[in-house]
């Protein structure tokens, strides 16, 4: 009986691994040129900038960089040297695996080296024109003379950043408990919120805060118009984006099965207290993640203040720019928003893992 | 005594009529089992009594007390009884402790420390203490339930209502959920419960209740029902239970 099965076995001949050499002589020639037309990217970036030493070290080690997709791509040929020899000792299974090696190098030196290769497009873009995009957008002398003044100004950005979103999260609250309240009392508590959200997520940002910015003054309207401008930024703002948040935290209310609701009450737990302790609690878990997408909205939008008169860093910039005749400072708000903002999508990414372990413990 | 009396009571979801004139009562330590096909109106009974859902007309009354339509503390109706779900319903965000302190913290005034130490009293008597710190996603479907009944007594309920609290369990962690409902009915609990669980109905029941299409077809002791079924409705549901292997 098991001769039998050991003859069928036999019988049905196992495939031989395929040939890895000519995936690996493509990726080895793709490595080759990708490193080539980086060194010829960086090279023109040098001679462009003509940078410090330190510089000049980074652009080397970029080129190294650029040299490691040939690591696999050898590999690859190390791989289908030994997938040679153990086919001749008949060790089909070993050489299956050094088959599948090889290819797996190979495949991963050309995904390296295309990426190298896009980038060096770009580095070489940058010194198109003899440069002139590169010395519109980055220059040393304006980088160094602008970077003080224009992270002075980023202050205002983040105070109005912050304001806002602290102040949104209690607004947006409110009005989607608002547009959440049940029965013929609510109704009109209801019918002014949805009114609110539908105009406010209208209306372009940038309008809001010029005529908050510039009506609440000019009607003398009592209080606010003693406000400073920031805080008037931070009202408009707060406007705008209470209306976005508001329809996530009613999206995340909503969310929350029916059952749960159901629990809550047959256990003598009033509407308010049944949304206070056991809906909202898990409503923001998993409004998270969108609402720090509205919150980088936010930031971005306080590049916008600048209609109302308030300096902030990108008003500066551009300040500074139009003295300069060059775009430098404008790239210094740009990377500056783009670095407040990483840090922040990495918290929520922790926060949201960790929940999974939380809740994951089944 | 009659302790909860239906009378009457007509409910609609739009124009479907789900129940059509239901009438019962139930005594003081009585164990009153529903019995009837899906969809014939149990969990909506069940939801009425504790004014999780409004009934068109009729009457419900608690201890004596209206407890049906406008006006009504549906509160401290709800103090008076509790319930314990299918799908068990505990709340996610909090532990298992915290699920069964939250009512009487909150809604009956007492301080946590005596309700905590009423919860694991309670929660040791159904094997659940060691999990009072644990989440419910930590736990079978068996111990959620277990821990849902803790809390639905958690308030010193005088009735308790069951809506097929087995049906979702794994077949083997039936015989725990059923074993403190038991002992729940004899130490003399008031309870009505919906149940696909003919042996457990027979054994626990004072009185049994065949719903059909929103109506009470025939009611009797479990003897009565089981054994000598006057409807042919309530002939033919318990013929296609028994051969499902149920009964
Ligand atoms: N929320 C609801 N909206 C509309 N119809 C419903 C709702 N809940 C239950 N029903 C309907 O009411 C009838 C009775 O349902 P239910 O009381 O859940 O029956 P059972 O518990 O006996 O299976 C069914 O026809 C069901 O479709
Ligand atoms: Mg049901």
């Amino acid at each position: 009986m098991t001769s039998g099965a050991e003859t069928e076995a036999v019988a049905a001949e196992p495939t031989p691994p395929q040939r890895v050499l000519p995936t690996a002589v493509v990726a080895l020639l793709v490595a080759v040129l990708c490193a080539l037309a980086a060194a010829l990217a960086l090279w023109s970036l040098h001679r462009m900038l003509e940078p410090p030493a330190a510089v000049d070290a980074l652009l080397v080690a970029l080129a190294v960089v650029a040299l490691l997709p040939l690591v696999p791509a050898v590999r690859a040929f190390g791989d289908d040297r030994r997938r040679a020899r153990h086919l001749a000792a008949g060790r089909l299974a070993p050489a299956r695996h050094q088959a599948a090696s090889g290819r797996e190098h190979a495949h991963t030196a050309m995904g390296y080296a295309l990426a190298v290769l896009i980038c060096a497009g770009l580095v070489w873009f940058t010194t198109a024109n003899d440069g002139a995009i590169t010395t519109t957008f980055l220059r040393w002398e304006f980088l160094r003379s602008s970077f003080a003044n224009v992270l002075d100004a980023f202050w205002i950005n983040v105070e109005v950043a912050v304001g806002a979103q602290l102040l949104v999260l209690v607004v947006g609250l409110v009005v989607a408990v608002m547009r959440l309240l049940p029965g013929r009392a609510g109704r009109p508590l209801r019918w002014l919120a949805i009114a609110y959200v539908d105009t406010f997520r209208a209306i372009p940002s940038i309008i809001t805060l010029y005529l908050v910015g510039f009506g609440l003054k000019l009607a003398q309207v009592p209080v606010f118009k003693d406000l400073s401008p920031v805080w008037l930024a931070i009202i408009a703002l707060t406007l705008t984006y209470s209306s976005y948040v508001a329809e996530v935290y009613r999206a995340g209310i909503e969310s929350i099965h029916p059952s749960q609701w159901a629990a809550a009450r047959s256990l003598g737990l009033s509407y308010g207290m049944t949304l206070r302790t056991v809906i909202v609690p898990q409503a923001v878990r998993r409004i998270v993640p969108p609402l720090l997408n509205d919150f980088i909205g936010l930031q971005k939008d306080t590049a916008l203040i600048g209609v109302m008169g308030v300096t902030d860093a990108f008003a500066q910039s551009r300040l500074t720019a139009s003295n300069v005749f060059n775009l430098t400072p404008v790239i210094v708000v740009a990377v500056l928003f783009v670095l407040i903002t990483i840090p922040q999508a990495r918290y929520v990414d922790r926060l949201l893992a960790k929940e999974q372990t939380r809740t994951g413990r089944s | 005594m009659t302790f909860l009396e239906i009378h009457d009571v007509h409910k609609n979801y739009g124009e479907h009529e789900v129940l059509r004139g239901v009438s019962l009562e139930v005594a003081k330590h009585e164990v009153v089992c529903l019995i009837g096909a899906s969809g014939s109106g149990k969990s909506t009974l069940l939801r009425c009594i504790n004014a999780l859902e409004p009934i068109r007309s009729g009457e419900i009354r608690v201890a004596g007390d209206v407890v049906s339509g406008l006006g009504v503390d549906v509160n401290r109706l709800r103090r008076n009884v509790g319930m314990v779900f299918q799908s068990y319903n505990l709340f996610p965000h909090m532990s298992v402790l915290r699920n069964v302190t939250l009512a009487p913290v909150r809604v009956g005034g007492r301080s946590r420390a005596e309700a905590e130490e009423k919860a694991l009293a309670l929660l040791d008597r159904v094997g659940m203490k060691d999990k009072a710190g644990a989440y419910p996603d930590a736990l079978s479907g068996g111990q959620q339930q277990r821990v849902a009944i803790v809390r639905a007594l958690a308030s010193d309920p005088q009735v308790l209502l069951l809506d097929e609290i087995t049906a979702a369990l794994d077949p083997e962690l039936v015989g725990d959920v059923l074993a403190i409902v038991r002992e729940l009915a004899q130490d003399g609990l008031t309870m009505l419960l919906a149940t696909h669980e003919m042996g457990f109905a027979r054994e626990v029941a004072s009185q049994v209740c065949f719903l059909h299409e929103g109506r009470i077809l025939e009611r009797g002791t479990p003897a009565q029902i089981f054994e000598d079924p006057q409807e042919d409705r309530t002939r033919q549901f318990l013929g296609r239970v028994l051969a499902s292997g149920r009964l």
